[in-house]
């Protein structure tokens, strides 16, 4: 009950300091739909090409840039726990009986929800652009997105209590998230990559969250791909939780 | 309300281990001011890092509270409340949603906890920005913030990590009123200083910490008799050496020298020699010019003990 309660009250305050900073919600928004406006249009000259899967461009782009969404919305987010470390927040927050689970669960629902509100604006904006979603594809697609959130969202507070600075954290972050987003097809479909790319790619988890978001899209509906993807996803989560939970547990130095 | 027993804390380091804590023995009682003084780097913070739960100790004893510091720190959080040296608020929130939130995260009801912030906001004079974010507060502000975040809960011992450092004088003397108010309602306050003036002015008794280790504990006036008593100057018209000779044989004296037509007479107690003196001077008909008393301060403390001065050692 009091790891719930615990969780709840931090959801709500990590909700409110986001809130509280309208410039991140407007980047969390604007940034997509700069993608959705100047990289989109692109593709279209693309759909004829052999490999480039079917479905038409939007079809194909948008479902993987909810994916990039939660990459890079995850990745940022050691950044506020860093800052509240130095604010001493966090230390104050452990002289107490909070629940240390509560500490990371709370904060990582406050990522969910927003990335799902941004995804959701994604999608719906999509649709005067050719977008075509189902009821079921957006809901099963926001559980992508939420599993995605919660197992990134996680590994990112883990670095951020880890690393204790923006100078480190910084490096590693931009470093491990550019070759988790080319080696995931988000920009190009990796039908189009050469074969030892593609074999690469096969390592990167990601790659199977956005095979699985496109197939939500494309009217392939729920196939094997999607399946894949919400199990991986999950398995994801599960290990990011624990390692952040983990972290969080643990003495600060 | 704290008892240690040879508390140690050693940090792993490229160097090898460092002994941060080195067998620290404690004994801080019910609703006192226990100033913890020392050098930076002497220990002082991570003594209170151990004993708020914050930091596990290496090893050695120690109760909080009344609950076992390594057994049960679950139990400790519920009734010590800490200030860091850091602070503790968040830049974009405002101080009464801090508050409140802090008493929920000890299981209060909203509407307790609502009522409760507004009674500190009340007493500790944060009305004006309560509801504006902290980073526009004051220093003297976030300090009182901090301080009013840690009471929130109504904890019995509250842990202050140089609770004045980085004030300016008027906010310093505000601090000092607030957490004698503190000892006066019944809670406990242990504080870090590496400031004499305020271990001195503020605290019931002193732990003097050195390198690790306490070096000196006790009250302000025990621990400054131990160095050397009282000193008491007398002053005379071209009679020091008379002066000198009488009162050298006199039983309460311990030590006496003389210098500029000034005797120093070195007692135990100089509110009790004064008088003596006095009359012993009367009798034997030796004018007096002036007498003062002074005494050791907490430095000749710290310098007996380690052969620092502590304002050359912070």
């Amino acid at each position: 009950m009091k790891f719930l309660k615990d969780t709840w009250l931090m959801f709500q305050r990590y909700l409110m300091v986001f809130l509280r900073n309208p410039a991140w919600v407007a980047i969390g928004v604007i940034q997509p739909l700069l993608y959705l406006v100047l990289f989109a249009p692109l593709l279209k000259s693309l759909v004829h090409l052999s490999g480039f899967p079917a479905g038409g461009a939007y079809n194909v782009f948008v479902p993987g840039l909810l994916i990039q969404l939660g990459l890079f919305g995850a990745s940022g987010v050691g950044f506020g726990l860093i800052a509240e470390l130095r604010a001493g927040v966090i230390e104050r927050f452990r002289v107490t009986p909070v629940s240390r689970f509560a500490l990371l669960l709370g904060r990582a629902l406050r990522d969910i929800v927003t990335m799902m509100v941004q995804s959701l604006i994604l999608l719906l904006l999509a649709i005067p652009f050719g977008l075509k979603p189902t009821v079921v594809g957006i809901i099963v697609m926001l559980g992508l997105v939420a599993l995605i959130g919660l197992g990134m969202s996680s590994l990112a507070y883990a670095a951020a209590l880890a690393l204790k600075s923006e100078d480190s954290y910084a490096p590693l972050i931009f470093t491990l998230s550019l070759p988790l987003l080319l080696l995931s097809g988000v920009l190009l479909p990796l039908d189009l990559a050469p074969q030892w790319l593609q074999d690469i790619a096969k390592a990167n988890p990601l790659s199977y969250a956005v095979n699985a978001a496109r197939d939500l899209f494309n009217g392939k509906g729920f196939d094997q791909a999607v399946f894949e993807g919400l199990a991986i996803m999950a398995a994801l989560a599960v290990v990011g939780v624990l390692i952040g939970a983990r972290r969080f547990t643990r003495a600060i130095a | 309300m704290i008892e240690t027993h040879d508390l140690r804390k050693t940090f792993k380091s490229r160097k090898g281990p460092v002994d941060a804590v080195a067998g620290v023995d404690l004994d801080v009682k019910k609703g006192e001011i226990f100033g913890f003084l020392g050098p930076n780097g002497a220990g002082k913070t991570t003594t209170l890092r151990m004993l708020s739960t914050l930091l596990p100790p290496t090893s050695g004893e120690a109760t909080v509270a009344g609950f076992d510091l390594r057994r049960e720190p679950a139990k400790v959080r519920y009734v010590i409340g800490y200030v860091s040296q850091e602070g503790s608020s968040a830049p974009e929130v405002p101080g009464r949603v801090e508050l409140v939130m802090q008493g929920r995260l000890y299981g209060m009801s909203k509407q307790h906890a609502v009522a409760r912030a507004a009674e500190l906001i009340e007493s500790l004079e944060l009305a004006d920005c309560a509801d504006r974010p902290t980073k526009t507060y004051s220093g003297g502000q976030k300090r009182r913030l901090d301080i009013g975040i840690g009471l929130m809960h109504l904890p019995q011992l509250l842990f202050l990590d140089e609770p004045t450092t980085g004030l300016d004088p008027q906010s310093r003397a505000r601090m000092w009123d607030e957490v004698r108010r503190l000892r006066d309602t019944g809670t406990t306050v242990f504080l870090t200083t590496h400031y004499l003036e305020e271990a001195d002015a503020l605290s019931d008794r002193i732990g003097i910490i050195d390198h690790g280790k306490i070096v000196a504990l006790g009250t302000p006036d025990e621990l400054k008799r131990q160095v050397a008593g009282d000193v008491v100057i007398v002053g005379t018209d071209n009679a020091s050496d008379r002066v000198l000779q009488l009162l050298k044989g006199q039983s309460f004296v311990r030590e006496a020298t003389s210098a500029d037509s000034l005797v120093r007479l070195y007692v135990d107690r100089g509110e009790t020699a004064m008088p003596q003196i006095i009359r012993a001077l009367d009798s034997a008909g030796i004018p007096l010019a002036s007498l003062s008393l002074t005494r050791p301060s907490l430095d000749d403390v710290f310098l007996r003990q380690t052969g620092r001065s502590l304002r050359e050692a912070a």
